[in-house]
């Protein structure tokens, strides 16, 4: 049931709850109550001005309330100017605004530049109730709440009859006449100087806080708020006199039913902190106790004059002064190295053991970066960065801890358990995985990396060796999928009983809950999304008291999600491969004239310049790979991530700098062309011009999905004409970085410099793609030559806004990673690049990249997805390759249960 | 603004069958569309159907909305299939038909009559159907989130700066607004909102459109979701978005487009957990392939769109991107045997 509650909005909502006593208005972003704002404003430095708003947030202002009435500013320009930057940084705009004029127009302004709901204040009974009724409209239309003041056509009220009488006559006319929500309205019944020496003035504390009392009760729903410095204005230049007035008013007012207010919250006395004699005084002013109230306490105000006010706040630039415990944990949670080796030195010297230093300062530190992390206040590279801090101390530690080792035999330190990581056999694709590790290691886990290419015997070998308490797998290509299942069935016969960890850019959930969890039942095989969830996973997993439910919980999960897919896999429709053939896509062939290659036969291309390379990378897949998600350049102000993304972009491009000045990676290619036909679904290569010898087949995969409408089904054969039609051609490639990149990210590993071997991996993989990309556009200009005056930038290129395409074996045009071994050996690729295939027909170096040119300019990318039995017989015979081992290669897009699957 | 005015007498219909059932809104008018594969000569009339008598030298291939002015029979006919296919309300095909979209095709002049066209076409096809099967159908004037954002700027260099301002915004949505009333539209949708200032902006001028009719119509209002951090482009929370249009008093709040049904479920959860008013979702089918294609099926959409039923999260549900007459039947069909979601009432 909903209550009726004042729900306000910036990037995020606020609602005024019960269980919140009194909500903070932020008030320094008001030229009118603060010097230094308004001198911000007038010479228009917005940037400290924005500061000043960031401020108040992070000291946990719940609104902020903006003022620009300064008779020297263009109030509504300024308004206006300074909304739409605040807008742009979603620290700040993530509360709620309280748009402060006493000028109409600016407030108006102000509302259109707010898309969350906002908070006018003020509006009035002032110039009657035609204006009044006016403006409560516009508040509605434009969707705010009001501050409503206790000022009417004769003045403002200072009595509380005079309060009650106005905001009951406003609260009628608001929410009788107009139809505003009750609770949206606030009233302000006006907080005056009391303690002036002017008699008439003694009660006004009284008033304020009787008629609050009288509104909560009377006017249902309204809120309660006011400006409270007001109130001690005759103790100007006395601040220990006034905050304790303030701290003693709103004591009696929140209890009356006040329940906002504009209040510097740094300078707040605390109620039961104030000297008793102080706070009797202040209480008989407030309350007007006694008739020589303000005597008695201008007669004790003097003993407090001068004291300091409120703490001051330290300067984040003085850290270096800190504890070195303190000094520690900034350093690893903002990733700064330049200190930690003589700080960790320092602790050592103060510390009994060195495995202390790591046990208090160094783990709290890192405690407080995987806090920060999990509630997404720091991102993944910046806790790698954390990690390579942690590393950077622990190596100081090392040497002495092994000395003591030696001496008296010490213990091994606590872990909160092992957890060995391992790329499957086949594949040697690890960034995800070294990411994942050194998440683990900064949160206290032993990491045991067996690195890339790991078969599964090795696996379990060193996890019963190592008594470990997890196991993650990790794994880029498709085939890698089958492997993690065999592992898992292996993991089952041998009575393995800990958790399997499943990860990878082809990895899901769906994969992990239908293929890999029904193997291995003894535990639990689990899908980690990304890295940001192997923490809270593996400490789910291990936790004794949390372990048997939690296990349980993912059972229930992956049998229904199981179920799910195959309900929704028996809802799609194949075709037989008959029909689909009749189905394929038919060019127009008899208008069609394919454009002779400068050359056939293949040719290896080594004038590569990194300078020009790096011009053709496409960065957005280089921020996925640090698991943040986003299009460039978009990303780089996200207002989540744009910080951290901005960051790691200018490291990327520090690191490209030294890549390329150092010339640190030798890229290499080889690239063929041959004269091509299609014969049904394959496509035939010739030996020569004359097209009489087969020189090899190229085979491809229909889609037998069912189409509507005219949509065909197509294989990547439809794009090359058959034979008869005339002469076409087919090209074949192969880019790679270089193995270099490997020697160079085990160079900084060996630093303890986890961050820079990922980056430079990272930057490999976005070099071979951008490789790959730049010789598709040599060829289309040139080495082709379809295109010539092909002239398309590089976002261009990205979208794919040119004729051909490029499909790749083991991709969804041709999912067969087996073809790759035709296209090596057409390409003699293995000799003229070093690029070689695994067992899995992953290619190594990881950064590399291959696959075939289709010249067409109708040819697009498509996914085959499932096929059935029919076309994978069919297409075994084609190949010659035996029935079982062709299903083992296609087993991710098979429609159908293999014959001789694993039971 | 709103409150003062007489209700529109659809307003007690509506609120009679939500009570009972879930209603069902079309799918996609786009996808349609693009099947039949129009060239430049049928959009602007001049191979065949209507020619138009806005003169422009922009291309026009593309500008959907304008098939409302040059093939009449076209749009109707896609929306009397939706109809028959079991769509209760329908919407117009005016998505961008502002002077702020239009620009792009130089058709700024014609948005009086699109918006005209485009509510006579929907309405026209909603009689015949009616006139078929005797089933009261509606027609929701659609008003897109225009291709500009009023809360975010467009360059990087200069946060402050705004390609539109909310007057600007709200000026080119009361034209629209008020030709969708001419034409006899019975509700308003506000649409796929990216930028909330925008949706703010079309909320004022609704509310000034319906002044000047001297009716209140039923209001829809339609945030979309498409980052994985579960925000609108403009970088709201659900709840804070509801927060945000909460005094529109819609008929109707909830989600559209973005990444299909599965995506979508948390945060139209999360607006169904606070909204005081009918909740409505409209998703696309599934998430586009690599192609930007939708394939997923007519069955699977409404799965999970009945999965939202079977939740009691719904009050309105149809489709968004790639779904079809099939998917809204089924989508029909799926969620006939659920209760619509129960309006939390004031305590």
């Amino acid at each position: 049931m909903p209550e009726r509650l004042l729900r306000l909005s910036g990037l995020e909502p606020f609602v005024l709850t019960s269980d919140i006593p009194f909500v903070n208005v932020g008030e320094r972003t008001n030229v009118t109550g603060s010097a230094r704002f308004r001198k911000l404003i007038k010479e228009r430095d917005y940037a400290t001005a924005l500061e000043v708003a960031r401020d108040q947030v992070e000291n946990g202002a719940q609104i902020i309330d903006i003022n620009m009435d300064e008779g020297l500013i263009d109030s509504k320009a300024v308004m206006v100017e300074f909304l739409n930057l605040l807008a742009a940084e979603p620290d700040i705009a993530r509360v709620p605004i309280m748009l402060d004029s006493s000028k109409w127009e600016v407030i108006e302004a102000g509302l259109q530049c707010v898309q969350g709901k906002s908070v006018v204040n003020s509006i009035s009974l002032k110039e009657g109730e035609e204006q009044f009724r006016h403006h409560a409209g516009l508040c509605l239309a434009y969707g705010a709440a009001v501050v409503v003041m206790a000022f009417d056509e004769s003045g403002q009220a200072d009595t509380f009859e005079r309060k009650t009488e106005i905001c009951a006559r406003a609260y009628k006319i608001l929410t009788e006449e107009i139809g505003f929500p009750p609770e949206d309205i606030i009233f302000d019944p006006n907080i005056f100087a009391i303690a002036t020496g002017i008699e008439e003035h003694n009660n006004y504390g009284v008033d304020f806080i009787e008629a609050a009392r009288w509104i909560r009760q009377n006017l249902p729903h309204a809120h309660i708020s006011g400006g409270v410095s007001n109130l001690s204005f005759s103790f100007r230049g006395n601040e220990p006199v006034r905050e304790a007035m303030h701290a003693v008013f709103l004591y009696h007012a929140i209890q009356a039913g006040m329940d906002m207010g504009i209040v510097n919250a740094g300078q707040l006395a605390v109620y039961d902190q104030i000297d008793a004699e102080l706070r009797e005084a202040c209480e008989d002013v407030v309350l007007n106790r006694r008739d020589d109230a303000t005597e008695r306490l201008l007669e004790i105000a003097e003993k407090y004059r001068g004291e300091a006010g409120g703490p001051k706040r330290e300067k984040d630039l003085s850290w270096r002064e800190f504890s070195v415990e303190k000094r520690l944990e900034h350093a690893l949670v903002n990733g700064i190295v330049e200190y930690v080796e003589a700080d960790t030195e320092e602790a050592r010297l103060q510390a009994t053991r060195p495995l202390d230093v790591i046990e208090g300062p160094l783990m709290a530190g890192m405690n407080v970066v995987g806090d920060l992390f999990g509630a997404g206040k720091m991102f993944l590279p910046q806790v790698v960065k954390s990690a390579r801090v942690m590393k950077q101390a622990v190596a100081v530690l090392l040497p002495y801890m092994e000395e003591e080792k030696r001496l008296n035999g010490g213990s091994d330190r606590e872990t909160a358990g092992k957890v060995l990581m391992a790329t499957v056999k086949g594949d040697v694709h690890d960034i995800g995985k070294n990411i994942v590790g050194v998440v683990l290691a900064c949160n206290n886990y032993e990491v045991i990396d067996l690195g890339v290419m790991v078969p599964s015997q090795k696996i379990l070998e060193v996890a019963r060796e190592q008594n470990v308490d997890a196991i993650g797998l990790s794994g880029l290509i498709t085939p890698s999928l089958d492997e993690m299942v065999h592992v898992a069935s292996e993991m089952e016969r041998e009575g393995f009983n800990i958790p399997l960890l499943i990860g990878g850019a082809t990895t899901s959930k769906t994969h992990t809950a239908v293929k890999i969890s029904p193997q291995y039942q003894k535990n639990t095989a689990i899908y980690v999304t990304d890295a940001s969830r192997a923490v809270g996973v593996v400490s789910s997993l291990l936790s004794p008291s949390q372990q048997k439910a939690y296990i349980e919980n993912i059972r229930a999960e992956y049998l229904d999600v199981a179920e799910r897919h195959e309900r929704s896999e028996a809802a799609k429709k194949r075709l037989p491969l008959a029909d689909a053939r009749a189905n394929a896509l038919k060019l127009d062939w008899a208008g069609f004239a394919a454009h002779t290659p400068s050359f056939t036969g293949t040719r290896i291309i080594d004038d590569w310049n990194l300078q020009d390379i790096a011009r053709y990378i496409d960065w957005t897949p280089f921020f996925q790979t640090w698991e943040m998600k986003g299009v460039y350049p978009r990303i780089l102000d996200d207002e989540k991530q744009g910080e951290a993304a901005r960051a790691l972009f200018a490291e990327a491009q520090e690191m490209l700098a030294r890549i390329i000045d150092g010339n640190w990676f030798r890229p290499r290619a080889v690239v063929g062309f041959w004269p091509a036909n299609s014969v049904g679904d394959d496509i035939r290569l010739y030996t020569g011009e004359d097209r009489t010898e087969t020189l090899t087949m190229l085979h491809t995969l229909r889609q037998q999905v069912w189409k509507r409408g005219n949509r065909p089904n197509v294989a990547l054969s439809d794009f090359v004409a058959p034979e008869g039609a005339g002469p076409d051609y087919v090209g074949g490639f192969v880019v790679t970085a270089g193995p270099e990149e490997s020697e160079i990210a085990t160079r900084f590993e060996r630093a303890n410099d986890d961050y820079s071997s990922i980056m430079v991996k990272a930057l490999a993989d976005r070099f071979a793609e951008a490789m790959a990309e730049m010789l598709h556009e040599r060829v289309r200009r040139e080495l082709w030559g379809y295109a010539p005056d092909e002239n398309l930038g590089n976002a261009d290129l990205i979208a794919e806004r040119y004729d051909g395409i490029r499909p790749a074996p083991g991709y969804p045009a041709q999912p067969d990673h087996t073809e790759k071994l035709t296209l090596f050996n057409l390409l003699d690729a293995t000799n003229a690049t070093g690029v070689e295939l695994t067992e899995s027909m992953a290619m190594w170096p990881g950064s590399s990249v291959s696959g075939f040119y289709i010249g067409h300019p109708e040819a697009y990318y498509f996914g085959v997805a499932k096929v059935e039995e029919d076309q994978v017989r069919d297409y075994a015979t084609r190949k010659g390759m035996s029935l079982k081992e062709t299903e083992r290669w296609l087993a991710p897009i098979l429609n159908y249960i293999r014959k001789d699957a694993v039971a | 603004m709103s409150g003062k005015l007489t209700l529109s007498p659809v307003f007690e219909a509506l609120n009679r069958a939500a009570r009972e059932r879930i209603l069902i809104l079309d799918g996609a008018m786009g996808t349609q569309i693009q099947t039949l594969g129009l060239d430049e000569g049928d959009f602007t009339g001049t191979s065949s159907g209507q020619s138009l008598r806005h003169r422009t030298e922009h291309p026009q291939k593309g500008n959907n909305d304008l098939l409302s002015l040059t093939q009449p029979k076209v749009i109707e006919e896609i929306h009397y299939k939706f109809a028959m296919a079991g769509a209760e309300i329908v919407e117009t095909n005016t998505f961008s038909s502002t002077t702020i979209a239009q620009a792009d095709y130089g058709l700024q002049a014609a948005v009086h009559d699109l918006n005209v066209a485009g509510a006579q076409a929907a309405r026209r096809a909603m009689d015949r159907a009616t006139a078929e099967d005797g089933k009261p159908r509606y027609v929701a004037g659609a008003l897109g989130p225009t291709n500009r954002t009023a809360s975010i700027s467009p360059d990087v260099n200069d946060p402050g700066f705004r390609a539109i301002s909310f007057d600007g915004l709200r000026v080119a949505y009361l034209e629209q607004a008020t030709a969708l009333i001419e034409g006899g539209v019975d509700l308003l949708l506000i649409e796929t909102i990216f930028d909330t200032l925008n949706a703010k902006a079309a909320i004022f001028a609704c509310g000034q459109a319906m002044q000047a009719h001297g009716r209140q119509l039923p209001l829809m209002i339609s945030g979309t979701i498409t980052d994985a951090s579960g925000r609108t482009l403009s970088g709201q929370t659900p709840t804070a978005f509801w927060y945000s249009v909460s005094h529109a008093r819609p008929w109707t709040v909830g989600l559209n487009c973005a990444l299909g049904a599965e995506a979508m479920r948390p945060h139209l959860s999360e607006i169904s957990g606070v909204a005081d008013t009918l909740v409505c979702a409209y998703p696309n089918a599934g998430l586009p392939n690599a192609f930007g294609q939708y394939d997923e099926g007519p069955e699977d959409t409404a799965q999970q769109v009945a999965e939202f039923a079977r939740e009691g999260l719904v009050n309105v549900v149809g489709g968004c991107c790639g779904t079809t007459p099939e998917h809204i039947r089924a989508i029909a069909e799926a969620v006939a045997e659920h209760s619509p979601r129960k309006v939390p009432e004031y305590a």
